[in-house]
């Protein structure tokens, strides 16, 4: 299944090289550089950095939040769960829009050094800061329990979410503007500085939870006999939480909120192959490259040459497909 | 090479449910607990098992339970929990495999179907779990821990099963085939540590028997010596005699204050 899907990855990454707002055709460009010809300058320029960090970035999401859902859903044995729940998404979004509102109190030397990033790094800082709080919450005696960290999550998200009510109420509508946008998603803003921040948390966090597989198939028999089978059940959910956290984090502080993937992949692969988490987890991370490249292809050609967020392409494609599997594996999901 | 308990106590919150109990139990016999409901059965073996923070020392093969990290612990027990449960659509061969480590992939499927076919589920590899009946589920339960478990004794020493009420919902033939598997693993050199409420099956399969009370051990040995109706009627607090079946001198259990409608009196 994994070659099948890397392969496809690299047929739609490669088209997605081809794909942009500009009129220069990039079709001949692409089979230059295979052919190891020089390039124009537009050509490099388009190429190189436009679309190129911009596919890596859609990469790096798309695997970072469909790693995380499948995490979650197995550390939570719950068919709902997603990256949200371990309080990243709610932390984030209250640290995005913070920067967004409060740039203007900022103290200069911060905006200077941090200029473009600030958004960025403020949401990667909400994220991780709620996920602690979370964690802390829901640990006594060096054990989590999930169940609290699921209804603190909802507790805190609430809190995030009015906190950012706040922020709105008092912003400009320039500033609404570009909250909105943040919600909503995008690979726009793509650059190779954002992909190379993003890149190594997100491989590193992705190829550890790739080995949580064993643990979160012990995990679905409940933490009782995951113990009994020889599985150190803190040290599962200590490694799902901190992966996910970082991941996710980094995932939505370069490209906003985009929904959908981490809940869709791993119900979609489960369908195919199993509930095996060793097999689900690597593929995961392909398919939902996969699926996040191919939307915000769909988001750029749709309404060319303006671009759609990819947010939006995730949401009306994904709750369609969501609610299919719903209908079709009725009486399948139990809580 | 044995499981000792000694002086243990577990609280729940403030809540006391076993004190100063001391208890062993020995490789090459099945050791069976019994008692009346939140007598603290499952308790016990839950701390045999290390689920719980205790007070006191459990030891298992020479290995401080509490101590111990959780594979060394699976290396040489497997646990069959009063309840389980199973999240996701899983095969009832994958959930037999969830519990092995060593060896290949193909040695697992190897001894999950032996697991399976020795519990009467030979055909229900590629069933999912959650399709299955309750018995059907507890035995595919048992088969993940026999496969666990598999050897009764290693040259490391005897391998356990902890067992918390293995034949509850099973049929008759069933339980008598569980029960077997039991004392085969027994004979054969292992430990076998079951809560059982059957008691006429505790007469007919252990070798040792241990009745509890509100937490206490009220008395443990050989079930002949073990199971009067002084000690029975004490722990379960209504009137039982007992009786031994002609044949091999196993006792058996009726309860016998019946009452007018036909109803098992308990007596105040
Ligand atoms: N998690 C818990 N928190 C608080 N009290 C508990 C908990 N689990 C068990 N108890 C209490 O501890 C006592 C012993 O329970 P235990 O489960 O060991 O009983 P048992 O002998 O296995 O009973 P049964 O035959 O019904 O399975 C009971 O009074 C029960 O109410
Ligand atoms: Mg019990």
């Amino acid at each position: 299944m994994h070659v099948w899907l890397a392969v496809t990855l690299v047929v739609v990454g490669l088209f997605s090289l081809t794909i942009g707002a500009t009129d220069v055709s990039l079709g001949p460009a692409l089979q230059k550089v295979v052919r190891g010809q020089a390039l124009t300058r537009t050509e490099a320029i388009v190429l190189w950095d436009i679309r190129a960090p911009r596919l890596a970035l859609g990469v790096l999401v798309g695997a970072a939040l469909a790693v995380g859902g499948t995490v979650m859903q197995g550390l939570f044995r719950n068919p709902l769960a997603d990256p949200g729940l371990v309080g990243v998404s709610a932390g984030a979004g209250l640290g995005a829009i913070s920067a967004i509102v409060l740039v203007g109190f900022a103290p200069a030397w911060l905006v200077r050094n941090v200029g473009d990033h600030l958004v960025p790094v403020a949401a990667f800082l909400g994220g991780w800061g709620s996920t602690l709080l979370l964690y802390r919450v829901s640990t006594r005696r060096g054990r989590t329990s999930v169940a609290t960290m699921l209804l603190a999550g909802i507790a805190l998200g609430a809190l995030a979410g009015a906190l950012s009510g706040i922020l709105v109420y008092i912003s400009d509508d320039r500033q609404l503007r570009d909250l909105t946008f943040w919600g909503l998603g995008s690979l726009g803003g793509a650059s190779w500085a954002k992909a190379l921040a993003a890149g190594p948390i997100i491989v590193i966090s992705v190829l550890a939870a790739c080995a949580l597989g064993r643990g979160l198939n012990g995990l679905a028999l409940g933490e009782a006999t995951a113990a009994h089978i020889g599985l150190n059940v803190q040290r599962v959910k200590n490694m799902a939480i901190l992966t996910v956290a970082a991941a996710t984090g980094a995932a939505v502080a370069v490209s906003g909120g985009i929904g959908f993937i981490g809940i869709i992949v791993p119900h979609l692969l489960r369908l195919a192959m199993g509930p095996d988490h060793r097999p689900l987890l690597i593929n995961a991370a392909l398919l939902g490259a996969l699926l996040l490249v191919l939307a915000d292809v769909i988001a750029r050609v749709i309404i060319a040459p303006a671009e759609l967020p990819i947010g939006i392409v995730t949401a009306v494609l994904g709750a369609p497909v969501f609610l299919w599997i719903l209908l079709r594996q009725r009486g399948m999901v139990d809580l | 090479m044995t499981l000792t308990v000694r002086n243990l106590a577990v609280h729940y919150g403030r809540k006391t449910v076993i004190d100063g109990l001391y208890a062993d139990a020995l490789p090459g016999a099945l050791t069976a607990i019994v008692g009346p409901n939140g007598s603290g059965k499952s308790t016990l073996i839950k701390a045999m098992c290390g689920d719980l923070p205790y007070d006191g020392t459990i030891t298992l093969n020479g290995i401080d339970v509490f101590r111990a990290q959780p594979w060394e612990l699976a290396a040489v027990r497997g646990v069959l929990p009063q309840t389980s449960t199973l999240a996701f659509p899983f095969h009832a061969i994958e959930v037999v495999k969830i519990g092995l480590t060593s060896g290949t992939e193909a040695d697992h499927e190897g001894r999950a179907s032996a697991a399976l076919a020795r519990v009467g589920l030979a055909g229900y590899a590629n069933r999912y779990y959650q399709e299955l009946s309750g018995g059907e589920q507890q035995r595919v339960q048992l088969a993940r821990v026999l496969a666990q478990a598999w050897a009764p004794a290693t040259a490391s020493g005897p391998n356990w099963l902890m067992l918390d009420e293995p034949v509850s919902s099973l049929d008759i033939a069933h339980q008598l085939q569980v029960m077997r598997i039991a004392q085969n693993f027994a004979r054969a050199g292992g430990g076998v540590v079951a809560v059982m409420h059957d008691l006429n099956l505790t007469g007919l399969f252990a070798d040792q028997v241990l009745v509890m009370a509100e937490g206490q051990v009220l008395a443990a040995g050989r079930p002949a010596d073990v199971m009067t109706d002084g000690v029975l009627s004490r722990a379960y607090g209504c009137d039982l005699r007992v009786n031994t079946a002609p044949q091999g001198m196993a006792p058996f259990v009726l309860p016998h204050s019946i009452d007018a409608s036909g109803n098992a009196g308990f007596a105040e």
